[in-house]
């Protein structure tokens, strides 16, 4: 369970300072699937950053399972990261050296599963992304709804109980958008938290909730 | 993280970053490769000198005609001098009391003949102490007799390869060989044996001392060596000789004494300083691939900083990203320095077989020392990029972003 309580987040551009997020409280269930809407600048990916333990808040509290992670040490959000949150951004992300398979297994590589166990998650990942005969590919042999899979393998290697997506079908046409979209759901209807940032009103109204954001603000 | 997992990690980022992984590699092999070579030649060229000074041993004197002056005069170079050192001088000196044994030595180059070939050698002529004082032994026959200096008796004997090349599988023991307008029997064949004080002594033909003086026609020696029955007495003994010439010669003082323990150490010193100084250089060509590897790191981090804030967001900790980065540069040093090593360790292979009379070996503290040294320096110059980089706030580091907000 996700709870937050007047958070701030403000930047430094210049002399100015810009409010990303201006008082924002809220709760996600646990298994919820909730889509974040707004205009750009809107400080949705702020939102994300500070949910998915990228970046922290200027004041406010973070209860995460009911742990205050805003008092956790880097090393200590590190681990509560890699243990509970998986990421899908919008320009994948996916590391050009490895190839697919190595890019599901690294977030268990950095750490410390053994090998074995490793293959076997990856396995069962590739199965049920269907992409079996691309696990040697390099992400650029890849199409985009294919990276985004990918990408998704990912983040949920480790079993995370929140997937956290920033647009995650924005680079994508609208037949792999879907793909990507019903492949999100999946994972919700298995139980997974989910929290999609989208600019796409259809999609957002798949969602069994909806928020909006608007100058740093939930409206 | 599991080791095979960084390796593999590492060695994915090294060979796609292939111009960099080489230049990197080459910095790092150049600079082993100097210090062992380097070293190599310094340490070869001294203990080739050095067994050139051993042959002597730490008992023998060796009186050259001619007074060494600081200011004026001559140096003895040529070992002629106005008044020169005789055999008689050599016969007063061995009945010094603690002296054990008088070597003279006359020296020149002079034709040797036998059944038609002729061949240019260098001719000895000394006694049968020489032997014992040079360490020489003969391999046939038997060494030049035990004749007092002033007698002498046509025999010689002749090095290894003179003897191959005047009589080639014949036996030559016994045979007569023409020198000069002298003929010579042979009576013994030196063992095969290196050079000493740079005359090869497989290519020289010994003779008693007064032949080697009519056939030259001179009365002054070369070289006389001294052998003293204890070390203790050397320094006494040397006082005791320059003060007999000198009163043999009218009270005029023209000859220097010299220990081997003088020579070697001045000898040492100055090569000593020549190893240190070839090491330095060949260090600071080290250092110079040390910041090479910084720099390459610092352009590394720059590059690589979306991967880096990635490998946060998948639960990578700063400790993890230092590590992927010392352990790269760790690695590249590791490989680099060793095909330095081999690379050196080649080249010295191919020099020793070129040269046979000085070998070069790189000692051990470089080859240890150049590795340790590839490798720390490679750590050192690595560690500051890898801390910016693992400092770096994943989401910033994600936006490509350095170091902003960092404060
Ligand atoms: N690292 C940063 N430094 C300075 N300002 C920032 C930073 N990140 C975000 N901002 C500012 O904070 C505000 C919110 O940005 P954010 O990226 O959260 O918007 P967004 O809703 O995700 O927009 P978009 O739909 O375009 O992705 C913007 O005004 C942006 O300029
Ligand atoms: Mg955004």
């Amino acid at each position: 369970m996700i709870e937050l309580s007047h958070l701030e987040k403000s930047f430094q551009i210049g002399d100015q300072t810009v409010h990303a997020l201006d008082d924002v409280s809220l709760t996600i269930e646990t298994g919820e699937y909730v889509a974040v809407m707004g205009p750009s600048g809107s400080g949705k990916s702020t939102l994300m950053n500070i949910l998915g333990l990228l970046d922290r808040a200027n004041a406010g509290q973070y209860l995460l399972d009911d742990i205050n992670v805003s008092d956790l040490t880097e090393a200590e959000r590190t681990h509560v990261r890699s243990q509970k949150i998986g990421f899908v951004f919008q320009s994948y992300h996916l590391v050009s050296r490895l190839t697919a398979r190595e890019n599901i297994e690294l977030p268990m590589m950095l750490s410390g599963v053994p090998a074995k166990q490793r293959a076997l998650a990856v396995d069962e990942i590739l199965e049920k992304l269907s992409l079996v005969d691309r696990a040697h590919h390099s992400p650029n042999q890849l199409s985009g709804g294919q990276r985004q899979r990918v990408a998704i393998g990912r983040a949920i290697v480790m079993k995370p109980s929140i997937l956290l997506a920033d647009e995650p079908t924005g680079n994508l046409d609208s037949t792999s958008g879907a793909e990507v979209t019903a492949l999100l759901e999946s994972l919700n209807a298995e139980g997974i938290t989910l929290v999609v940032v989208t600019h796409d009103q259809a999609m957002g109204d798949r969602a069994r909730r909806q928020l909006r954001m608007l100058d740093g603000r939930l409206t | 993280m599991y080791w095979p997992d960084i390796v593999k990690f590492i060695t994915l980022v090294l060979s796609r970053q292939r111009f960099r992984t080489i230049v990197l590699w080459v910095a790092i092999a150049i600079g082993v490769v100097a210090v062992n070579l380097l070293t190599a030649l310094g340490e070869g060229a001294k203990s080739y000198v050095l067994s050139e000074f051993n042959v002597l041993g730490r008992n023998t004197l060796i009186t050259l005609p001619g007074k060494k002056e600081t200011k004026g005069g001559m140096p003895p170079l040529t070992g002629e001098s106005p008044r020169p050192l005789t055999l008689k001088d050599a016969q007063a000196v061995s009945r010094l009391a603690g002296v054990k044994a008088v070597a003279p030595l006359v020296l020149g180059n002079i034709e040797v003949s036998y059944s038609g070939k002729l061949r240019e050698v260098l001719m000895m002529g000394s006694s049968r102490s020489f032997f014992d004082i040079r360490h020489l032994d003969v391999g046939q026959g038997r060494l030049l007799p035990d004749l007092p200096f002033n007698k002498g008796e046509s025999v010689c004997v002749i090095g290894n390869k003179l003897s191959r090349e005047l009589f080639a599988s014949k036996p030559a023991l016994g045979e007569w060989v023409r020198a000069g307008d002298s003929r010579f029997r042979v009576i013994g064949i030196l063992k095969e044996g290196g050079t000493s004080f740079g005359f090869d002594m497989n290519d020289v033909m010994i003779i008693p001392v007064v032949n080697a003086q009519s056939l030259f026609n001179k009365d002054g020696l070369f070289r006389m060596f001294t052998e003293v029955r204890s070390h203790q007495e050397l320094n006494n003994i040397k006082a005791k000789i320059i003060a007999l010439i000198k009163e043999r010669h009218e009270g005029e003082e023209d000859v220097t004494v010299i220990s081997q323990d003088a020579m070697l150490s001045s000898v040492q010193k100055i090569l000593d300083t020549l190893t240190y100084a070839v090491t330095g250089i060949a260090s600071i060509s080290m250092l110079v691939a040390g910041i090479l590897i910084m720099n390459m790191m610092i352009i590394t981090v720059s590059q690589r900083t979306k991967e880096i804030g990635l490998l946060k967001a998948l639960g990578a900790t700063s400790a993890t990203v230092r590590l992927l980065f010392l352990s790269e540069a760790g690695l590249i040093a590791v490989v680099a320095a060793l095909s330095g090593l081999l690379v050196s360790h080649a080249v010295l292979l191919l020099a020793n077989s070129y040269f046979d009379d000085i070998q070069f070996h790189s000692p051990w503290w470089a080859q240890l020392g150049s590795i340790l040294l590839a490798v720390l320096l490679a750590l050192l110059f690595a560690w500051l990029p890898a801390q910016r980089a693992s400092s770096l706030a994943p989401v910033e580091a994600l936006q490509g972003k350095q170091q902003k907000g960092q404060a």
